[in-house]
């Protein structure tokens, strides 16, 4: 049995997400939206745009980053918190990270807030194109050109420099922590293996990757911006080196734009350019649709906690939370 | 002033070299009442007297792609500042981008040919280059940037005109000439201007370009013959399984040595498209790196519609324009403007495209 709740909010859905049981939806107009027990909350969060969201390690609130400067956290209540402000500076890169650390980047400038509000510098020499936080340790990727720097946030031990000609942009750990990925804009992932450096390329995609999501136990990781969710198999000694990807929801005329994997299950959420959604297992690619087209593309897409219900947002407003369980 | 009619976001570029005016230009953008509302992105805040939340800094970053090539440069900051841009869509009709005085401008404009997600949601709608009219000779013999950002623009301010006496001014206005015959010339003080003389030009300007009379062109520039492409055939998305451990190419071979801006005109009847589209990607590989821009309309055989082409070096984009009207003379023509371009196999090649 599933159902559809839709919203519609008029403006680009930029991030949804469950803070605990609670819909959220962040968006492009600097507001965001709290659905608790069937209620509707909207919360001015951002004078200006919203143009980053994440949620907190905890599950219970919202970071976002906007063009008004702030680094700011809503959760489901209670005041919004002022974490961090750049002035005339767009944040439009947030990450969060262990023991409440926050991560936050604007053009060349990166850094980390940690929860007793002290602030760490980690600004690079060109544009900073993504942040992530390592599973273990107080540990920071800055994606900028030319590759990856993994900065210790709490010591002075040297930066790791993970190199690789061109522009990096989205940056991720495996969730065991031994390989560190990328997203580049000639259409491809790059990926170091942290062990020896060993580098990986992950190519053929049709469009850029802007979605990338682990599946369950890290075994695989899957990807937007191709006609079907490509999953690269990361379990093994050699990661995905050799390895064919696994091509879910296949479509002949439409590309992934978010990829969201079941907590637990091998079954991934596809969201589409058309604004389709649909659910695919892995073993049988067996496929359950669980929204029709809408007038835009699907902008984010994620599952709750345990997997029974799935939020999704379009980059024209359209939005919704789909029950699995009726 | 509205968005284009396919919804997609017009950009204005501005070009200039430091003091030319570029900043006047874009306080008056923001100040006057057009009813349009503009997202500008300067390089930074400097005197921009206008408090508006649509005003970015953006640092310019190149990005070359990893094939090393100099026509697949482009301005990550761009991508990125459009791509938020678009969250707030709704709150903004227009972009202007201030670009620094000493930047090639070829980066910028290829950017909104090159990225996907921009080219989804943004065109191309005009360089503007502001000219300081009392120093721009000196400009034009010491630099290649200075050149450049006249042989892309698609209209230029001559500014500070009131510095300058008529014989000065004539002397500039010739030289700009001799660069790039096709933008239109303005004569400013203090970069005062209708603004609609600047801002949402597009098709105007190009059927501007291409109903010229050529006339400033020498003889032997005459008459050339030559296409566009539509095959976005970007080099950037062939090569991506090789691994590449040699993209440090000298970028600058361009401006090595002093080869003056040239451009050319040429016409031509029906084409065949096949012939034409074969012959133009195959031209674009090989004068790419000397074509600054590239501007046509073709007249396919069998078409009704107009064929428009744009092009920046070795980057090619064409789509339908309308329907020609019935007092039109179905003719093709393109302008290509550059240095050291081979006109004589332009002109060869392009006439062997009649259909």
């Amino acid at each position: 049995m599933l159902t559809l709740a839709p919203y519609e909010f008029g403006g680009f859905v930029v991030a949804a997400g469950f803070l605990g049981q609670t819909p959220a939806f962040a968006l492009g107009d600097g507001t965001v939206r709290l659905f608790p027990d069937g209620a509707e909350r909207s919360v001015e969060v951002h004078q200006g745009g919203l143009l980053a969201a994440c949620r907190s390690q905890d599950g219970a609130a919202l970071i976002t980053g906007g063009d008004d400067g702030l680094v700011r956290r809503t959760a489901t209540d209670g005041p919004v918190e002022t974490l961090a402000e750049l002035p005339r500076k767009w944040i439009d890169i947030v990450a969060a990270g262990p023991q409440g650390a926050v991560g936050f980047a604007s053009g060349r400038n990166a850094h980390v807030r940690l929860s007793s509000g002290e602030l760490r510098d980690f600004s690079a020499a060109r544009a900073v194109g993504g942040l992530a936080f390592a599973p273990k340790g107080l540990r920071l990727a800055v994606a900028r050109y030319d590759g990856v720097t993994l900065h210790w946030v709490n010591t002075q031990a040297p930066a790791q420099e993970l190199a690789w000609k061109g522009a990096h942009a989205r940056v991720l750990f495996s969730p065991d922590g031994k390989y560190v990925v990328t997203t580049m804009p000639e259409n491809a992932l790059h990926g170091w293996r942290l062990s020896d450096g060993q580098d990986m390329r992950m190519t053929g995609y049709p469009g850029k990757v802007k979605s990338v999501d682990w599946s369950a136990r890290g075994r695989y990781l899957a990807t937007s911006g191709a006609n079907a969710a490509i999953l690269w198999p990361f379990f093994g000694k050699t990661g995905p080196m050799g390895q064919q990807p696994l091509q879910l929801g296949t479509r002949s005329d439409q590309l992934v734009t978010q990829v969201a994997c079941h907590p637990s299950e091998e079954v991934i959420a596809i969201g589409y350019q058309d604004g389709m959604v649909l659910a695919v297992r892995f073993a049988d690619q067996q496929e359950v649709l669980l929204r029709r087209p809408g007038r835009s593309g699907i902008s984010t897409l994620a599952w709750d906690s345990v997997g029974a219900r799935l939020v999704f947002g379009t980059e024209e407003g359209e939005a919704g939370l789909i029950s699995l369980n009726g | 002033m509205t968005t284009a009619n396919d919804g997609k976001i017009p950009v204005t570029v501005l070009t200039g070299y430091l003091g030319a005016g570029k900043t006047t230009l874009l306080n008056r953008i923001l100040s006057e009442n057009h009813g349009t509302r503009y997202a500008v992105i300067v390089n930074e805040f400097g005197e921009i007297g206008i408090d508006n939340d649509l005003l970015v800094e953006s640092d310019e970053e190149i990005f070359e792609m990893n094939n090393g090539c100099i026509c697949c440069t482009v301005r990550g900051d761009l991508i990125r500042t459009v791509e938020n841009l678009m969250k707030r869509k709704g709150s903004f009709d227009a972009i202007v981008v201030e670009t620094t005085g000493v930047a090639d401008p070829a980066p910028v404009a290829q950017t909104f040919f090159m990225d996907d997600d921009v080219r989804d949601k943004a065109k191309l709608d005009a360089v503007v280059a502001v000219v300081d009219c009392r120093h721009v000779l000196q400009r034009l013999a010491d630099t290649a940037e200075a050149e450049d950002q006249i042989a892309f623009a698609d209209v230029v301010l001559l500014n500070k005109t009131d510095l300058v006496t008529a014989a000065e001014l004539a002397a500039v206005e010739a030289r700009i000439q001799s660069i790039n015959p096709y933008a239109r010339l303005h004569r400013t003080e203090r970069c005062s201007i209708a603004l609609d003389a600047v801002l949402n030009r597009g098709a105007f300007d190009l059927d501007r370009v291409l109903s010229l009379d050529p006339h400033f062109l020498e003889p032997a520039e005459h008459a050339h013959e030559c296409g566009p492409d539509c095959d976005h055939d970007h080099g950037h998305d062939h090569d991506h399984g090789h691994h590449h451990h040699d993209h440090d190419h000298d970028h600058d071979h361009a401006h090595d040595a002093p080869h003056a801006v040239k451009s050319v005109s040429i016409t031509a009847g029906e084409l065949d498209p096949q012939v034409f589209f074969q012959w133009i990607g195959n031209v674009s590989q090989v004068q790419g790196p000397n074509i600054l821009r590239l501007k046509g309309i073709m007249a396919f055989r069998d078409d009704p519609q107009r064929y428009v082409v744009q092009g920046v070096h070795m980057i090619l984009e064409g789509d339908h324009q309308r329907d020609w009207k019935a007092d039109e003379a179905r003719e093709s023509r393109l302008v290509v403007i550059g240095r050291d371009l081979d006109f004589a196999a332009l002109e060869t090649g392009f006439k062997a495209c009649e259909a």
